[in-house]
């Protein structure tokens, strides 16, 4: 039986608790706010790029650029964005769940899959760490703003070993942020571009006049596609960042709850037991007194 | 109105820039480029320069890195990789940039795959001074 003031220490470290708990979810809503207005004000550059470079691809043909044609072979480049910190539920978890799921179904029982691992963020660095897989960089996802500059370079590395034939695809295994609660883990082929997603929405198309292009369409093309890579890249990374940011917000959430709750029923115990205490006093007095009556 | 375009400028941070305009310039790959509407389709790859537009008696300038521009009839994208208007250039660090690049450019050779960029850099850092003291005078 823990006596009153064991109670009373209980209650005010799990006060402690959810008031740490209450400041990370007022930071993270606050991070992830702003969050999901860099991806709203990054979507238009990312989406112009993307239109120009997938009609332009699709009217060529795919042997035209090595970035759209794959060698066909079997080395893997993965892309992985976690966040460096924990501390935001299942977020970090799932997303290596995801890759390691991803990494197993490319390779058959009896060989390992020539994958190549490129971890941005610190835990996907903890988790792989032992593991027997070749890693490309590993880094700190940093904190602050993503930066488009950081996209660029870590484009700019894998397209390099893609063109060398040191990768043959490169896959992204980042978290789409839907909302502040539902946050999905998603793998997307990077490398090669494929141009079949024009097929489907044809709504910028009717004005399919024939374009001048300066210096000329293979040119343009050719600069674009290591661009789309980067757009895409960066994409990831914002939206990786908010969801980051909405997991911790919710698991802070639930935490803060949690310790609500905590309080709640210790309080109740505690005072049950201080009320406890005092009758036991009053029926030894009353008791005492009786006996002096005699 | 017949005689203005939609002028778009976005960046990966932003949209910077949507509004009807008269006519625009930008430096395209072979020399700058005059777009008026009703411009013929036209994609082009756009080097680090000075992007000026005129709505009507107001021109205004705005120094942007490299990118593309697709012109249509009715309406002109832009896509760079930066842009700012004069008021937000910071003159000391575009000059500090510039001297920087200057310095770098000496020792690189034209094969070496950083002298694309650092000419680049080295362009956007002239544009930007540029922009910024035609903004004073």
């Amino acid at each position: 039986m823990p006596s009153l003031k064991d109670i009373k220490r209980r209650i005010k470290s799990t006060k402690n608790t959810q008031q740490i708990t209450k400041a990370m979810k007022m930071v993270s809503a606050a991070k992830l706010k702003r969050a999901q207005d860099e991806i709203t004000a990054a979507r238009p550059y990312a989406e112009k790029i993307q239109e120009l470079t997938l009609s332009l691809a699709a009217k060529t043909s795919p042997e035209s650029h090595p970035l759209l044609s794959g060698a066909g072979g079997t080395k893997i480049g993965l892309i992985l964005m976690t966040s460096d910190r924990g501390l935001c539920g299942g977020f970090n978890t799932v997303l290596l769940r995801t890759a390691d799921r991803f990494i197993e179904s490319r390779g058959d029982a009896q060989t390992t899959p020539a994958i190549s691992l490129y971890l941005i963020g610190r835990r996907a660095m903890e988790h792989f760490k032992r593991r027997q897989y070749i890693l490309l960089k590993s880094k700190n996802a940093g904190t602050g703003r993503p930066n488009y500059s950081a996209a660029t370079e870590t484009a700019k590395e894998l397209i390099g070993l893609y063109l060398n034939g040191e990768l043959d695809e490169v896959h992204l295994v980042y978290s789409e942020f839907k909302s502040a609660l539902t946050q999905r883990p998603v793998v997307h082929k990077v490398l090669p571009i494929s141009a079949e997603k024009t097929a489907g929405k044809n709504d910028t198309e009717p004005e399919d006049v024939e374009a001048i292009f300066e210096p000329s369409r293979d040119a343009v093309l050719k600069s674009l596609l290591p661009k789309y890579v980067e757009t895409q890249i960066f994409r990831a990374m914002l939206e990786s960042s908010a969801s980051e940011h909405g997991a911790r917000m919710t698991a802070m959430d639930s935490a803060s709850r949690n310790a609500k709750e905590m309080i709640g029923g210790l309080t109740l115990k505690y005072n049950r037991l201080r009320q406890a205490a005092i009758t036991k006093e009053l029926m030894e007095i009353v008791g005492g007194a009786e006996a002096l009556k005699g | 109105m017949a005689n203005t375009f939609l002028l778009e400028i976005v960046t990966p941070y932003k949209k910077f820039l949507s509004t009807e305009v008269n006519t625009a310039a930008a430096p395209a790959f072979e020399g700058e480029i005059g777009i008026l509407a009703g411009h013929t389709q036209y994609i082009t790859i756009l080097k680090p320069g000075e992007i000026s537009y005129k709505k009507g008696a107001e021109t205004r300038l705005i120094a942007a890195g490299k990118g593309y521009a697709e012109v249509g009839h009715t309406k002109t994208i832009i896509i760079v990789e930066a842009a700012e208007e004069a008021v937000d250039i910071d003159l000391a660090g575009a000059k500090e940039t510039l001297a920087k690049c200057e310095e770098a450019l000496i020792t690189l050779s034209p094969e070496d795959p950083a002298y694309q960029p650092t000419v680049d850099e080295y362009e956007l850092a002239q544009a930007r001074i540029r922009v910024k003291e035609k903004f004073k005078g």
